[in-house]
């Protein structure tokens, strides 16, 4: 198991983006953390600025969920999706689609809970409709300025291998 | 088609190799332990993503980076890990919260509400 605290990105294909990461916690509270209006709003796209405004969640299969972030001096930022499965704690997929045009297209998302010794392997795969879809997650207001800066070869293919 | 090149260890390390200069098919193979045909069509990958392209000479046909491609996908990756890295953070901190009330309340109310 990663040490907790480390985060993985993988690209399995070119419309799909896998995470993995530890916590130091039981899965009950990590699903808690993102199932639960109050627990969200703590930490989800709460940086520079933006929070989330409205975060409303129907947690069951076909239930809807609906987030509204409010940034400064920003338009509002909305995204709504519909589960499609739930096993509690340990299972989300979910539908995802943004407001505005700049996210062309639907997605779906995995979330997957794995408790270990008292830790949690959080896995999250989102696959998107287009390749252009996924290009322009980064293009929401929320995301913009996380500048990257580096531009060694070795650095770059590093980001892309996995941390151990 | 970038990031399905990309998501393969093998081709990331002739990648590396490339970086310090052009190679041969030939001199690619060698240090993977790898047949011609294997690494070939790795390279076709690569150079289908326009990660590589193929150099004139008529017998070695050098391979060499192409580093605008890669820069601009391994940009985007290094955003993407930042924007969650930050919320990760966050949720660690919650989590940390999050038992601590646990511990208080003991085990059996972990399922009411955090308030």
């Amino acid at each position: 198991m990663s040490p907790a605290g480390s985060l993985n990105v993988t690209t399995p294909s070119d419309r799909a983006i896998a995470m993995s990461r530890v916590f130091d916690a039981p899965r009950q509270l990590v699903f808690d953390a993102y199932t639960k209006p109050e627990l969200l709003k703590r930490w989800l796209g709460v940086q520079r600025g933006w929070s989330l405004a409205v975060c409303e969640i129907d947690l069951r299969v076909g239930g809807a969920y609906r987030y509204v972030w409010r940034g400064p001096n920003r338009p509002d930022m909305g995204m709504r999706g519909v589960f499609r499965e739930v096993v509690r704690p340990e299972r989300i997929v979910a539908t995802e689609r943004f407001d505005e045009s700049w996210y062309p297209g639907e997605a779906e998302s995995t979330l997957s809970l794995v408790e270990q010794g008292g830790r949690t392997t959080l896995t999250l795969t989102v696959r998107y409709e287009s390749q252009a879809a996924r290009d322009a997650v980064l293009k929401t207001p929320m995301a913009e300025g996380v500048g990257a800066g580096f531009d060694k070869l070795a650095e770059m293919l590093e980001t892309l291998a996995p941390r151990t | 088609m970038t990031f399905a090149a990309l998501a393969d260890p093998t081709r990331r390390a002739i990648l590396t190799r490339l970086a310090s200069g052009a190679a041969s098919v030939t001199e690619l193979a060698n240090p993977f332990d790898m047949s011609q045909p294997a690494i070939s069509k790795h390279l076709k990958v690569l150079e289908r993503a326009g990660l590589i392209s193929r150099g004139r000479e008529a017998q070695r046909r050098p391979r060499r980076l192409e580093p605008r491609p890669l820069a601009e996908a391994t940009e985007w990756l290094e955003r993407y890990r930042r924007f969650w890295e930050g919320n990760y953070q966050r949720l660690d901190a919650l989590l940390d919260e999050l038992k601590a009330v646990t511990k208080k309340r003991g085990p059996t109310k972990r399922q009411e509400k955090s308030r």
